[in-house]
């Protein structure tokens, strides 16, 4: 797909989506003139999003630009200034109670330092959500819990540890195993590969592509690793001037911005770029 | 049109049993799978034992790892026969087949043998404990020497900071139990010696009382819960956040920046509040005598001096700066005890509470002893 000539290709900036990558395709997560604010603080402002259903999405930008913020936004934890965000089809505007919950219960969110409780084991840690969402039988959770400690690739007998006891590469992966408790549609992950080592990493995106095409999950990351961009993400959003930009990584460095260009074709990049 | 639930039935196929399973298979479906096995047992053509290693999944709408953890565990394991209908299933069956392992071990011990193992684990948890306090007091004895040979490393700045805290914000809880105490063993006094006509026997009663055992132990309880509990949580949470490690690296010695102010600090303050505390309960007993003796203040005042012997006023005095030394290094060595998460830091701070209050009533016991042989 080369990207269309008419296009908004740079000098002003529209955000969106730099061609219609729908093709036809759900959209599992719709931010429309999304606008987040800290006081007078303006951090996004008429930011539009489209979130297609099977793909993951890169969320990029320097520091300061608010991916964190925006991430939490989208998953309720931040309030919403203007515009509206739709998950699964639903507006989280004014979804309180049972409704809350549901949703809820559909999208799963790995926080970046994983964010497990510490007073709980790993596998204890996995079935709360179980527990809240879904009324099984004590051993089958266990057999749930075993089976994701297994899909994200932990040893089996890391159910029965603390986090504490973790490293940093095993709680990472500790927390996408909760995350993936309830087999979400939708998964949130702030960061993911920071803190880990190149080999780690690498397996860690590998992951993710194998747990996208086996259980048809739906992706937002937020990621500074380039590397990562290249491996498992289908379209990247860039957060410039307070929207975002999305292309995929071939209209990403075609696009005519001069962050997205230092950022794209700085030597990391470049690196990148030359073992994808 | 999609069945909100599982569906689940046995049929015979060419000679082998077949599991057939259709309808949602989500872990939002699977509640209530029970009863459907049964009724699919009972209706069965080999009863109710039925069993199957062959699973037909082709007419399952839709599916997660829950689901199909559940039918593979259904038919026996991961080694089962599927046949499903979309490859997004078959990909999902593979994946979960791939990583399901034998169902977690139940680890039975019976209750002797748990007890034990448990008592057995504490003990000698305790002697390490102790081992480790002892090293540590003596830690402390060393950088204290050190700092007696150059007196800059007391770090005075820290040590009246440390004093604010643990003394000057902790006088008006002191002074209000203590008086508070003072005024209810005058009331019980009054009360229970009235009987022998020995009424103004109260005073002495107040004063002892007050000047060898209530006056300090209430402060030390109350350093205790206050300083004790906070010296812990601040040095747990710098050792969470890795700053005592921090220190460590660039060469400051934590006992030395974190441990020897507040423990000069509490030395310091004890005896500071134990007075205070005793001058306040005195003078809740006086105000209490004024009111049910009918003394003026000078007469409760005058009795206490021709009465009660100024060694009663030491004895409780002595005790105060190892009371205070106790708690403080209680509180640093659990504060450096908190190994990586917060909750350790709770656990730890109550530990720390409960230990020192505990050390600081044998400790009372010891001295009363002590100044028993002695005489005093």
């Amino acid at each position: 797909m080369s990207a269309d000539e008419d296009a908004p290709a740079g000098r002003t900036l529209e955000g969106g989506q730099l061609v219609d990558h729908g093709d036809g395709r759900e959209v599992v997560l719709k931010l429309r003139d999304v606008r987040t604010q800290f006081g007078d603080h303006v951090i996004h402002n008429k930011l539009d999003l489209d979130v297609f259903r099977g793909e993951v999405i890169g969320l990029v930008g320097g520091s300061g630009t608010g991916k964190s913020v925006l991430l939490r936004t989208v998953i309720g934890l931040n309030p919403l200034a203007r515009g509206s965000i739709e998950i699964l089809g639903q507006n989280t505007r004014g979804v309180h109670g049972k409704a809350e919950q549901r949703l809820l219960a559909h999208i799963g969110v790995q926080f970046q330092d994983g964010a497990l409780f510490s007073s709980l084991t790993v596998a204890d840690n996995i079935i709360v959500p179980i527990r809240e969402h879904a009324e099984l039988d004590e051993p089958f959770m266990q057999a749930i819990a075993a089976l994701k400690v297994a899909l994200v690739g932990l040893p089996p007998d890391t159910g029965d540890k603390k986090p504490s006891e973790l490293s940093g590469g095993m709680r990472k992966r500790a927390s996408l195993a909760r995350a993936l408790a309830l087999d979400p549609e939708l998964l949130f992950l702030d960061e993911p590969t920071a803190g880990l080592d190149p080999i780690g990493a690498a397996h860690y995106d590998e992951l993710i592509g194998q747990l996208r095409q086996s259980l048809g999950l739906t992706v937002l990351m937020v990621t500074h690793d380039l590397d990562s961009l290249h491996a498992v993400c289908d379209r990247i959003a860039v957060l410039l001037d307070k929207r975002v930009v999305v292309g995929t990584m071939e209209e990403m460095l075609a696009y005519d911005h001069p962050w997205v260009r230092e950022y794209f074709h700085g030597p990391r990049g470049r690196a990148a770029l030359k073992q994808a | 049109m999609a069945e909100p639930h599982p569906t689940i039935r046995y049929v015979e196929r060419g000679g082998t049993s077949v599991l057939e399973v259709g309808g949602t298979w989500t872990v939002f479906s699977l509640k209530g799978l029970r009863q459907r096995l049964d009724k699919a047992r009972r209706a069965a053509p080999g009863g109710s034992k039925a069993a199957a290693s062959t699973v037909d999944a082709t007419k399952v709408e839709r599916l997660d790892t829950a689901g199909v953890l559940e039918i593979l565990q259904l038919a026996g394991g991961p080694k089962a026969e599927v046949k499903t209908a979309e490859p997004g299933h078959a990909e999902l069956f593979k994946v979960v087949k791939d990583n399901m392992h034998e169902p977690p071990r139940p680890r039975h011990v019976d209750f002797l043998t748990h007890w034990l193992e448990e008592l057995g684990r504490d003990l000698i948890d305790l002697g390490k404990q102790i081992a480790n306090l002892c090293a540590f007091v003596g830690e402390i004895i060393v950088v204290f020497l050190e700092a007696c040979l150059s007196p800059k490393r007391f770090r005075i700045g820290t040590v009246v900071q440390q004093m604010f805290e643990v003394w000057v914000k902790a006088l008006l809880i002191v002074g209000v139990l203590t008086f508070l105490i003072g005024v209810v063993i005058a009331y019980q006094g009054v009360q229970q010696l009235r009987q022998f006509g020995a009424e103004t026997f109260t005073v002495e009663a107040v004063g002892i009382g007050m000047f060898r055992e209530l006056g300090v132990l209430l402060t030390a309880i109350i350093v205790a819960g206050r300083s004790g509990s906070a010296f812990t949580a601040q040095i747990g949470t710098m050792q969470v956040n890795q700053e005592v490690d921090a220190m460590r690296t660039i060469g400051l010695n934590p006992i030395e920046w974190l441990v020897l102010p507040r423990i000069m600090a509490l030395l310091l303050s004890m005896p500071l509040l134990a007075f205070w505390g005793n001058m306040t309960g005195l003078l809740g007993g006086a105000v209490a005598c004024t009111i049910y003796l009918d003394f003026t203040l000078v007469q409760f005042f005058d009795r206490l001096r021709d009465t009660v012997g100024i060694w009663h006023f030491y004895t409780g005095m002595i005790k105060a700066p190892v009371f205070g030394f106790i708690i403080a290094a209680i509180g640093c060595f659990e504060g450096l005890q908190v190994r990586g998460s917060a909750e350790s830091v709770g656990q730890l701070t109550t530990r720390s509470v409960v230990e020192s209050i505990f050390c600081v009533i044998v400790l009372d016991a010891v001295f009363s002893i002590i100044f028993l042989l002695a005489n005093v």
